[in-house]
Order: structure tokens, then C-alpha cells, then sequence
């Protein structure tokens, strides 16, 4: 009886998940162009990345061109992954413009846990892959050798980019409830910070480094980690040790995250409908 | 009579009527108005603080790069490097390089019809409108950009008048070129209906190839030749080079010649394309 239960359930989110999948593919060569344009954007970021290096024969902030795809590889199958997580957070200010966030309070659930709904977008997986294709060549390009230090460093760092970056999504919501029209505003530190994530955090004035190191942890989602992996020492108020500390800043900012949405969704007072 | 349930005498609050009662709700339709335009200033300032925060990562980055070079990279030097920074985060608010149009959900739910009806051009009357939009952003997002850029950072800035209003002429016909290109994008929907990959694939092809990110002159030489084949860099890159004064004299006018060049070409595409399309459309109910 228990067993029929359970597979009438799984049916019907089969079911649902299956619709989802074919209403992404209702309009066929907006989907093709949707999925290739999301794999293109991967390739594009990674370019911007490269081309840079490509023309510097000494490097950059401390990297050379194979280290820097490691860096790149890093901070985007962790932001990839979060977005395609928490990244429907960032309608949450449509959803609060127009009145409609109203709906999610009436029912039974947490809010957080319905925006992070269901949807499978098959564009973020594909985005995912290539994250996942650039790590892997990133490995390769740098002759890693995948002892036991390597494996455990490469783990910790991907868990605490994921985490982070969706800490950096949820933080933002919160902040709508603020803000209300102010998406961009917080665009600055989520997609700033993504584009942070693969730069060399050695490069940045002190003022980048305390926004950029400490206080959104950007650094500790990529570039800190790939010190680790490569034995680089970095410099300054970024040491090549402090990549060890990504789990503790990762704890910071989902503080921040969970602190800041609690007051927002406490702050919130309704769309008067 | 009471319809709504609420007792009449609640409906209408008591107080003095006359003038002064008739008056109040276009005080309140008033006061709704200024806190909207508020709400635009805060969005504007958080714009422009995105703007600043990309600024200040892209350009500590390149100016890195600059120095590593050895003081001249991809034909920029360090001053040089700023001002294509500077300048390209304030024209981000005006150059279209996201592809989003109000136009596209009109085509998809049809009441583009109606714009066929009104006694216009619709692609003189979107693009013109746009354009608008996008020229006044200059003022509230343009300048305090650059400004940021020329304290924080410091900027090349180019001193004789002819170089200015050719930059000016430069910037206006980039950021008509942006728009024109971005009607496409909507007319599209006449056969596709759903331009969001469309939509999604300009946002990224174009900001690359634009030179958003990194000039075009760091390209290898195919896709260097792959972004000349395009009007993306006649949108961002041309005026930034003029306007700075990278590229000057006779070289300069030429830029402008290739924008004003891709500017009709992308503008008989459109009207041919809303000729077409029109023919196609097809607007359900009733």
C-alpha cells in the first residue's frame, strides 16, 4: 500500500518535471538557440579570461594562463551550480513589484524552499557542463596530481563556491524586500562577484579586497583555492594559507544570507491585494 | 445603498467638500507619482553603483595587465586603458547590448497589430522612441560613470572641440545602431514568436564582440576578423576609440563612416523584415 503511495508520487513529479522539460521545448529553435547561447556564454566568459593572458608573457597577479583557467573553472561550475539552484531568487522582485510574492505566504511551505522550486531548467545544466568541461581541463592543463591534498582541496573548494554564490543569491533576495525596484543595486555584489570570482584578487586595491576577500568571500570561492592546489603563495592581505580557511567564510556568508532574508521577509508587509 | 458591504457613510469620508475635496486625489495621484520617480532614482543609483563596482574590477585588472606588459597593452597604454574602461561602463546604460524590447512581447502577443493601425512608421516610431530613452540614460548614468572613473582612476581625456562632437556624432550613431540591431531581435518573433534565445544570444555575442570587456584589438587575428564582420564593434568599441582620441584624424571619420555604413544597413534589414513579417502575422481571438 505504502509502495503504491510512494509511486503515485513519484509518478506524478515525473510527471510535472516532464512537462516542465517539454514546455522549455515548445518553441524548438528558441530552445536550440537558448541552449547553445548558455553553453556560449561559458565559452565567452572564459575567452574574455584568456585573452587577456594570453597576450601577457609573465603573467598576471601572480598566475599564468593554466592557473587561471583553474581560477575560471572554480568560480564558474560553483556559481553554475548555485544559479541553477537558487537562481530563480532573483525574480523575487518581480514577484514583490507586482504583489504576487502574497501568494507564497497563504501556503504552508517556507518561502525560501518554493523559490527554490522545481524547475528544472535544462539551460542551466548546460551550463553546468561547462563549468564542470573547464575544470577538468584545468586539472589537466596544470599536471595536477590527484593525491589525496588534491582531491580534498578540489572538494572543499566546488562545495564552497556552490554554497557561497547561493548564499550570495539568497542575500540578494532579502535585499528586495528593501529595495523593492533595487535588483540592480544588488546585481553589483552577486553578478560583480561572479565576475570577481575569476580574477586574480591580487590585482585589487585594498578597498576591492575588503568588499571582494572579506566581506562577499569571492576570493575564497575560486582564485584562494587554486593557491592551495598550485602551491602559490599570493601576496599581501591575500596569503596562499588563507584558501584553507574558504569553510569558515563560507559559514559568513550564509550568516549574512539567512540574517538578511529573515529581516526581509519579516519586513515585508504585503502588495494591499 | 451599499454593494461592497462598506456602510455609505464610510465610503466618503467626512469632511469638508468643495474644491478643496475634488483636488485631493490628483494630490495623491501626484504624491504616487514624485515616490515612483523615487523609486526610479534608487534604481538609477543602483545602476550606477553596478556600474562602478564592474568598473573598478575591470579596470584594476587591465591596468594590471597594462603594467605587466610593460606599459602598453594591445595598443593601449595605461591612461588609454582607463578611458575605454570609464567610457564603456557609462555608455553601458545607453548602447543596447542586452537585446530585451518592449516590442518583442508585443509581436508575441499580437498587439503589435495595433501598432501597424497608428498613422507611424513602426520601426521609425520604436527605434526613434528608444533612442530617446537611451540618450537621456547619458545624464544620469553616462556622465557620473566617467566622472567616477576620471577621480578614481584617472582618464586620457581629449582636449580639441572637432575630436569631441565627432565623438559625440560617434556615440549617438552607436547607441542608434545598438537600437536598430535590437529591432531585429523583436521582428524576429513575426517567425518565431519566442525571441528569448534570440534575445539571449545577442546579449552574449554582442557584449564580446562589442569589446565590453576586453578591447577588440586583444582578439586573435580570426576573431578579430569574425568581429569586424559584425556590427557590434561599430556599437561600443568605435566610439569608445574616437572619443578617447586612440584613433584620430582621418581614421577616426572612417569609424564613423563604417558606423553610419552598418547603420543603413541594419535599418533597410529591419524594414524589410517588418514588411515581411507583417504579412505573416497572425493575431488570434477576438
Amino acid at each position: 500500500m505504502a509502495d503504491t503511495v510512494l509511486a503515485g508520487d513519484l509518478r506524478a513529479y515525473r510527471i510535472v518535471l516532464g512537462s516542465r522539460i517539454r514546455s522549455q521545448r515548445a518553441y524548438r529553435f528558441g530552445f536550440r538557440l537558448d541552449l547553445v547561447s548558455s553553453v556560449l556564454v561559458g565559452l565567452v566568459e572564459l575567452a574574455e579570461v584568456l585573452v587577456v593572458y594570453a597576450g601577457l608573457s609573465r603573467g598576471l597577479g601572480g598566475l599564468d594562463v593554466a592557473a587561471v583557467v583553474l581560477v575560471f573553472a572554480l568560480a564558474d561550475l560553483g556559481f553554475s551550480l548555485a544559479d541553477m539552484v537558487v537562481g530563480h531568487c532573483d525574480n523575487l522582485s518581480t514577484y514583490i513589484r507586482a504583489g504576487t510574492v502574497d501568494v507564497f505566504y497563504l501556503r504552508p511551505q517556507p518561502l525560501l524552499l518554493q523559490l527554490v522550486t522545481s524547475d528544472i531548467s535544462l539551460r542551466r545544466l548546460a551550463r553546468v557542463a561547462v563549468g564542470l568541461a573547464a575544470l577538468v581541463a584545468g586539472v589537466a592543463v596544470n599536471d595536477l596530481i590527484l593525491d589525496a591534498r588534491t582531491v580534498v582541496v578540489l572538494v572543499m573548494a566546488v562545495v564552497c563556491s556552490t554554497l557561497t554564490f547561493a548564499a550570495m543569491f539568497v542575500w540578494a533576495a532579502g535585499a528586495q524586500f528593501f529595495l523593492v525596484s533595487g535588483a540592480e543595486a544588488t546585481n553589483a555584489f552577486v553578478y560583480g562577484g561572479r565576475y570577481a570570482a575569476s580574477q586574480p584578487a591580487s590585482v585589487w586595491s585594498r578597498p576591492l579586497q575588503a568588499v571582494f576577500v572579506f566581506l562577499f568571500p569571492m576570493a575564497f570561492t575560486a582564485y584562494l583555492p587554486t593557491l592551495l592546489l598550485l602551491d602559490l603563495p599570493g601576496s599581501g592581505w591575500v596569503p596562499g594559507w588563507l584558501g584553507w580557511l574558504s569553510p569558515v567564510m563560507t559559514l559568513w556568508a550564509w550568516l549574512m544570507a539567512l540574517l538578511g532574508w529573515r529581516f526581509g521577509v519579516r519586513h515585508y508587509q504585503g502588495g494591499g491585494g | 445603498m451599499s454593494v461592497t458591504g462598506v456602510p455609505a457613510s464610510r465610503a466618503r469620508p467626512p469632511g469638508p467638500s468643495g474644491p478643496v475635496e475634488a483636488l485631493r486625489p490628483y494630490w495623491r495621484i501626484f504624491v504616487a507619482g514624485v515616490r515612483e520617480q523615487a523609486r526610479y532614482v534608487a534604481a538609477t543609483l543602483g545602476g550606477l553603483l553596478a556600474n562602478t563596482v564592474f568598473g573598478l574590477l575591470k579596470s584594476a585588472l587591465l591596468l594590471a595587465a597594462v603594467a605587466s606588459a610593460g606599459g602598453s597593452f594591445g595598443g593601449y597604454t595605461a591612461p588609454q586603458m582607463a578611458t575605454y574602461v570609464w567610457l564603456g561602463q557609462g555608455l553601458l546604460g545607453s548602447v543596447d547590448l542586452f537585446g530585451r524590447s518592449a516590442l518583442a512581447g508585443r509581436v508575441k502577443d499580437g498587439s503589435v497589430a495595433l501598432d501597424f493601425l497608428r498613422p507611424v512608421d513602426v520601426q521609425a516610431a520604436a527605434v526613434v522612441s528608444e533612442v530617446g530613452r537611451r540618450v537621456f540614460a547619458l545624464l544620469p548614468r553616462g556622465v557620473p560613470s566617467v566622472l567616477i572613473g576620471a577621480v578614481f582612476v584617472g582618464m586620457a581625456v581629449p582636449a580639441s572641440p572637432p575630436v569631441l562632437l565627432l565623438g559625440a556624432l560617434s556615440i549617438l550613431l552607436g547607441i542608434t545602431l545598438s537600437v536598430a540591431t535590437v529591432y531585429l531581435v523583436a521582428v524576429s518573433g513575426f517567425w518565431l514568436v519566442d525571441t528569448r534565445g534570440v534575445q539571449t544570444f545577442y546579449m552574449v555575442v554582442s557584449g564580446f564582440l562589442a569589446g565590453l570587456f576586453v578591447p577588440i584589438t586583444l582578439f586573435p587575428d580570426w576573431l578579430l576578423v569574425l568581429a569586424w564582420s559584425t556590427p557590434f564593434p561599430a556599437m561600443l568599441m568605435f566610439p569608445i576609440d574616437v572619443v578617447s582620441g586612440r584613433v584620430g584624424g582621418w581614421s577616426a571619420v572612417g569609424l564613423v563612416g563604417a558606423q553610419l555604413g552598418w547603420l543603413t544597413l541594419v535599418l533597410v534589414v529591419g524594414q524589410v523584415a517588418t514588411r515581411a513579417g507583417r504579412r505573416r502575422l497572425e493575431v488570434q481571438g477576438g
